[in-house]
């Protein structure tokens, strides 16, 4: 295992958040506490509870949720797209490194920077409202879990995109819309039955439905299925990975 | 000496169907400075990018110091430095956390020291901490340089290192490349510049179409492939060669002001002392006599260009 090189690579990519600072964290974080002024506090405190939590409580796993998925992909596919686009992709491709290390480094760096983001969304969301977290090592699991899937999922777009316009379209016209009907402002169980069951098919709702679990003990779906479909979605990554390394596609021609 | 890199029927065949090489056979001596010379599109770089690992081979096997190239990447990559063609660089990086990034990726440890000695050695220790996009084009080219020698390679690729640098930084890339195989690196560049071929390489081989045309020392090839002139400038001019020395290769250049006589250096007889005696025979006088050698320019041109219209 070449150890300097994922450090090498992970380092390089850590050191790029550092320096885009204000857009790399401080802009998620101003935009979710928009969300937590609105929703939390404003028009929170005259919506109903839900399962016996407070809206403004209600939303922060969701939200977290949100931000975490756009950014786990926004980083993890810049990070390896801006090398593809700009050329300098070929050190890493003549570099004594394996697959697996490249992708410890660039996908790794990016779940790192989501980790470091979800958390420090939960501390501003402390600032407007009240919640409690009843099982704090899942919810950690479930926040580097995601982290970890989403950034694999964007580094699969990094490398699938060919312009700056598809590095963009996945995250805006697929997980956004995702996100919002998968449960981040609502419980399922407030939609009729039919949409409740086509709402099962949105792998979102897992995660959402997980995470809230683990701040208040409820759940749309049982917590196994959650952790079970997340892992399923993490090992569909894992697999185009491979595929993409081993047939060299849009990296080796 | 034994081969540090032997490729054996190489292949290439892109998914357009364009064949970039045609089964190349070629061996590179330990610590020589090797030239590849060739036109546009003769398969240079492709060469160069299937050894470095960029480009997968579509037939044959290459060997770096006795590791094959897919099977034992790690071995055979972690010997090679690479300064490709075009100026790819980390925009919105310093020129240090670049360099430092490339001896990473090459499985080495930290080591400022060596870092510190290959960006004085280029003329870019004053430029450590500027971002690269603020750097001049030859600056840019001297960055890759660097990255390339990061990791204290033993085989190094330039892959037209020359194109589009200015004087200064060229005489400083060949004074380095010149230090680097006295310390018992390997050099393997391709360029454009013919002269320089000629000047730095121990061994040139040429490419064309994919295939390699021939490989030889540099000084063989110029005194095998070349013809000598030798040019006579005549005292007075003269519209005619006289009838004696009409059977000799002679033409009359310059408006009768010199006589051209061509022959060959390799040769048993270069007739040069027969002319001599001939001009003073017919009191031929003449004031100055020139001797030149055809430059590996003519030789790659007379290479190249019968198969490219045989081609077309």
């Amino acid at each position: 295992m070449n150890v300097h090189a994922v450090r090498a690579i992970y380092l390089f990519e850590m050191a790029r958040m550092w320096r885009t600072l204000l857009q790399s964290l401080a802009s998620p974080v101003i935009s979710t506490s928009l969300y937590f002024v609105v929703f939390g506090s404003a028009i929170g405190s005259r919506m109903m509870d839900i399962d016996g939590v407070s809206y403004g409580a209600f939303i922060i796993p969701g939200l977290i949720m949100l931000m975490l998925l756009n950014e786990s992909i926004s980083n993890a596919s810049f990070g390896i797209y801006m090398p593809r686009f700009t050329g300098t992709i070929y050190e890493v491709m003549s570099a004594p490194v394996s697959p697996m290390e490249i992708v410890l480094g660039y996908v790794g760096a990016a779940a790192t920077k989501s980790v470091i983001l979800g958390l420090l969304i939960l501390a501003t969301a402390r600032l407007f409202v009240d919640y409690e977290v009843l099982h704090p090592i899942w919810m950690l699991s479930f926040l580097v879990l995601t982290a970890v899937t989403f950034s694999l999922f964007g580094f699969i777009i990094g490398i699938w995109a060919d312009g700056f316009e598809k590095l963009q379209i996945i995250p805006m016209m697929i997980v956004t819309p995702l996100t919002f009907l998968g449960g981040s402002f609502y419980s399922i169980s407030m939609l009729p039955p039919v949409w409740q069951t086509i709402t099962l098919f949105n792998p979102v709702v897992y995660l959402i439905s997980g995470f809230r679990w683990s701040f208040y003990g409820v759940a749309d779906v049982h917590i196994g299925i959650s952790v079970a479909m997340t892992l399923v979605f993490l090992l569909v990554c894992l697999a185009l990975i491979a595929w993409i390394f081993r047939t060299g596609y849009r990296l080796k021609p | 000496m034994t081969a540090i890199i032997s490729v054996t029927g190489l292949s290439k065949t892109y998914a357009s169907g364009f064949r970039a090489l045609d089964g190349v056979d070629l061996a590179i001596r330990q610590g020589e400075i090797f030239a590849l010379l060739g036109p546009n599109g003769a398969g240079k770089t492709t060469l160069i990018s299937i050894v470095c690992g960029l480009v997968k081979a579509s037939a044959g096997s290459v060997a770096v110091a006795g590791h094959d190239i897919v099977r034992d990447y790690r071995a055979a990559r972690s010997l090679i430095g690479l300064v490709p063609q075009e100026l790819t660089s980390d925009m919105f990086e310093s020129v240090w956390a670049t360099v430092s990034l490339s001896r990473g990726l090459f499985g080495k440890p930290k080591n400022p020291a060596h870092i510190e000695s290959v960006l004085r050695e280029l003329s870019l220790w004053d430029k450590r901490h500027e971002k690269i996009m603020a750097l001049s084009g030859g600056m840019k080219r001297r960055v890759l340089i660097a990255k390339a020698l990061a990791h204290e390679p033993r085989i190094l690729f330039l892959d037209e290192p020359t194109a589009g640098v200015d004087v200064s930084l060229r005489r400083d890339m060949w004074a380095m490349v010149r230090r680097l195989r006295d310390s018992g690196v390997t050099i393997i560049l391709t360029t454009h510049y013919i002269e320089e071929a000629e000047e730095m390489a121990d061994r040139i081989g040429v490419i064309n179409n994919g295939k390699i045309i021939l490989v030889d020392d540099t000084h063989q090839l110029m005194s095998k492939l070349g013809s000598r002139q030798l040019s006579v400038h005549l005292s007075t001019p003269m519209s005619s060669l006289p009838p004696s020395l009409a059977d000799m290769s002679l033409t009359l250049g310059d408006e009768g002001h010199t006589l051209i006589y061509s022959f060959d250096s390799q040769g048993e007889h270069t007739g040069v002392p027969e002319l001599l005696r001939a001009l003073e025979r017919e009191g031929i006088e003449f004031r100055d006599l020139h001797s030149s050698q055809s430059s590996l320019e003519d030789i790659f041109v007379d290479l190249v260009t019968p198969t490219r219209e045989v081609a077309q």
